[in-house]
């Protein structure tokens, strides 16, 4: 039977897979233990469950444990590998590239060692959503220090050339930091075949919990320096001070490891549940535009513009299907998505853009539930829309209907 | 966010949604706002030549549910009022009506544009047809 409210939004977070819950609730009761404590037993034992999260997060990705720094979430471990890379290898150069599409957590910081004298590289993507290689090779200077690429973005869900990316990075010795928070997980992600040296994750996008994340840092060809962004007590090597989230590491452990071994069938099966909504949302609407690269995008997104229709007002039709839009009025700036406008989404369609995120516990009928729904608020508020009805009339509405082409 | 009950009536309940004859000389037609903007309304009056109240009111909104919402009451208050009374209309009624947050304020503010837009638009062909051919009335 179909649960209502149906939950469609996987890249804004995801449920607590019940292993993941399972495998935590000890160290929330009885195995208390700081993982710190070095002189007794209730240390040892978080300790040991630490290590076991670590190595179950490095099998994941294709690192050693050693290279996994536990952090509070992706936020905190692109601070990390940005600023800490910046103040690290200041002598060495003054410049880093990144991507306008990246995410706030990278684009942000960006901003910031702006503003404390270096020089950032802004790549611009192409309608597909993807950088242009060349474009990275030809920014690359003796000064630069370091190139962040995001694996998937989180709002189109377009997948990156991260292996290609490594190699020109290697090539020119620069260091490459990628923000793999999407990506991990969902599909594959091997630091050593795609030559990264510094990867963000996230736990709570994975079927873990919030509040836990790490940072891969390569230790060999080439060792990553990094200064730390928080100092106390000296751990995580000393590049994170703080008394570790035990029971956050042992469900982020336990949710690599599922992931680990489901993926190739997950993929399968939460892309098929994309393309059928996706064929859907064909069949029963027209005038819709997908943003981004179909071809080169995760199983489990789906970013569609709806002509005429305002994206805010079509969430709330959608009242019982949690979803995003990029529509202005849903965020607090009343700018429409920075990512849309960088693939070159008119504004007016930006606003009538809506991200599905799929995933684990979705189904067909669900999906079924969302196709029929989407048709009758989309019919609905285009009966209501002037835009159409200026479209339909099929009269020049001066800038309307050019910015809608556009 | 959350929305207020009577945003959330509006919206899944839209009083007089629709287009009047924009060639009649007694309906007049405001546009406003923009796609680019997110937020596009079209509100008409038709006006009882002999009373000079408006007897009828339609919209169509391109925005979020508190751009339809606004639009919609707006239609409702203009009934039954003469040219006057609605250009007493602010969008500071709306906002208590519709209980808006801050941040939909501007869509109150593009209702009260609409309703003087359809009203100079009315006023101009009123003035138009009083100075040209003198074809009163509201064949189209």
């Amino acid at each position: 039977m179909l649960k209502l409210p149906i939950y469609m939004d996987y890249h804004a977070t995801t449920p607590i897979d019940p292993r993941v819950l399972e495998a935590m609730l000890p160290y929330f009761g009885e195995r208390f233990g700081n993982a710190a404590s070095r002189n007794h037993a209730f240390g040892w034992q978080a300790e040991e469950a630490v290590e076991t999260g670590r190595k179950q997060v490095a099998d994941l990705i294709g690192a050693s444990p050693k290279e996994v720094v536990f952090t509070s979430g992706a936020t905190e471990s692109d601070n990390a590998a940005l600023k800490g890379v910046a103040e690290m290898y200041r002598e060495k150069g003054d410049h880093l590239i990144t991507v306008l599409t990246e995410h706030k957590a990278v684009l942000d910081t960006c901003k910031r060692l702006e503003k404390s004298g270096f020089r950032v590289t802004y790549l611009r993507v192409g309608r597909d959503g993807l950088i242009d290689l060349g474009d990275l090779s030809a920014s690359i200077t003796d000064k630069t220090i370091l190139i962040s690429v995001m694996a998937a973005n989180n709002e189109i869900g377009v997948v990156q050339p991260i292996a290609e990316i490594g190699r020109i990075a290697r090539e020119r010795g620069v260091l490459f930091h990628c923000d793999a928070v999407q990506a991990v997980g969902k599909t594959e992600f091997d630091v050593n075949r795609m030559q990264v040296d510094l990867a963000s994750l996230s736990a709570h996008k994975m079927y873990g919990p919030k509040g836990v994340g790490a940072l891969y840092v390569r230790r060999k060809n080439p060792r990553v320096l990094l200064a730390p962004i928080i100092d106390g007590g000296g751990h995580e090597r000393g590049m994170r001070s703080g008394t570790l989230n035990v029971p956050g590491i042992v469900g982020f452990g336990k949710a690599a490891e599922i992931c680990r071994l489901e993926m190739a069938g997950e993929r399968a099966r939460v892309g098929a549940l994309r393309d059928r909504l996706y064929d859907g949302i064909r069949r029963e609407i027209d005038e819709i535009a997908v943003n981004g690269s179909m071809e080169h995008r995760l199983a489990n997104n789906l970013n569609v513009s709806f002509a005429y229709v305002e994206g805010e007002s079509l969430l709330m039709g959608l009242n019982d299907v949690a979803v995003s839009s990029g529509s202005a009025c849903t965020s607090a700036s009343l700018e429409p998505s920075y990512v849309l406008r960088a693939i070159g989404t008119s504004d007016a369609l930006a606003h009538s853009s809506i991200r599905f995120g799929l995933g684990r516990f979705n189904t067909e009928e669900e999906v079924d539930y969302v196709v029929a729904k989407l048709a009758s608020v989309v019919k609905r508020l285009r009966e209501m829309s002037p835009l159409y009805e200026m479209a339909k009339e099929g009269k020049d509405a001066g800038e309307n209907r050019r910015s809608l082409q556009g | 966010m959350s929305y207020s009950e009577k945003v959330i009536d509006h919206y899944n309940n839209p009083r007089n949604v629709g287009s009047l004859p924009k060639q009649d000389d007694n309906v007049g037609t405001g546009l406003v706002g923009a796609p680019e903007c997110g937020d596009v309304m079209k509100l008409q009056v038709r006006v009882n030549p002999d009373t000079g109240v408006i007897d009828d009111a339609k919209f169509k909104t391109f925005g979020c549910g508190s751009a339809i919402a606004s639009s919609s009451l707006a239609t409702e208050w203009l009934k039954g009022k003469t040219l006057d009374q609605a250009l007493e209309i602010k969008n500071t009624d709306i906002v208590a009506e519709l209980s808006l947050p801050p941040v939909k304020i501007h869509c109150s503010v593009l209702a009260e544009d609409a309703i003087r837009a359809a009203i100079e638009d009315y006023k101009r062909k009123k003035a138009e047809s009083a100075g040209g051919n003198g074809n009163p009335g509201g064949a189209q």
